[in-house]
């Protein structure tokens, strides 16, 4: 999801084109402030086009204080039968399981979103805010 | 800089099981977002896609984008086939560096 433009065309049609039990779920990170609300309106748009979020089914574990901006782990889980953007992951059925982990840079206190796309074009969302010690994106 | 990965999977797991793979891959994950002391902006080279495919079919993609941390670590789930089935991971980076490795995932 994203603010980058160029890897998203094909990911529709990734979808779209997994099996019925597919899910995929993507997360963006924005500074928490009014002016941006806009910018996350319009990174939503980018990932999920006209779909309406909704809350409930992906859930974000997130620390609420990262002591180092540079590695913050997190981590998120779909229920399902089966900033700078920061990443988007496609299941398949046979991932058994919709979660993943990783690490994530979060430059200054702000709020984390995770949106997950079933693969019946339904949307869910989920939101955390992370205080941040130590900024990690450089500069 | 290709630094063999690291990747950990269970020492066997029973078919059907469904189990974690961690793996960690050094990287620099430059943003493009950085100036170097001459007040020129650093290229972003990150790396933008990770697949692993079970068995030759892709069972888990991830398009990373500049707020992934260096060094990536992944961490996902795979339900286990009926039978030892190798697994096989791809990482590719901006300037169109390939990473791979391949393990097997053991059942039984």
């Amino acid at each position: 999801m994203s603010n980058v433009a160029i890897e998203q065309p094909d990911r529709r049609t990734f979808v779209l084109g997994a099996s019925a039990m597919a899910a995929f779920a993507g997360f963006l990170a924005t500074p928490a402030l009014a002016q941006d609300a806009a910018a996350l309106d319009a990174m939503m748009k980018k990932f999920i086009g006209d779909a309406k979020p909704v809350a409930g089914k992906v859930s974000i574990d997130l620390p609420e204080i990262a002591e180092n901006g540079n590695t913050v782990p997190y981590s998120i889980t779909v229920e399902s039968p089966m900033s700078d953007n920061i990443a988007s992951y496609d299941f398949t059925p046979e991932s058994g399981k919709a979660f993943v982990s990783s690490r994530m840079r979060l430059g200054k206190t702000q709020d984390v979103y995770a949106l997950a796309q079933m693969s019946d074009g339904k949307v869910f969302m989920a939101k955390k805010t992370v205080k941040v010690t130590i900024g990690g994106c450089g500069g | 800089m290709s630094t063999k990965p690291r990747i950990k999977m269970p020492d066997s797991a029973k078919a059907g099981d469904v189990v974690e793979i961690k793996t960690l891959v050094s990287h620099v994950m430059e943003t493009g977002n950085r100036k170097d002391n001459a007040g020129k902006t650093i290229p972003r080279n990150i790396i933008n896609s990770f697949t692993a495919t079970l068995g030759g079919k892709p069972v888990f993609t991830a398009k990373l984008q500049p707020g992934t941390s260096s060094n990536p670590y992944i961490s996902f789930f795979v339900k286990a086939p009926a039978a030892t089935t190798e697994m096989e991971f791809t990482w590719v980076d901006d300037q169109g560096v390939k990473i791979s490795d391949k393990q097997p995932l053991k059942v039984g």
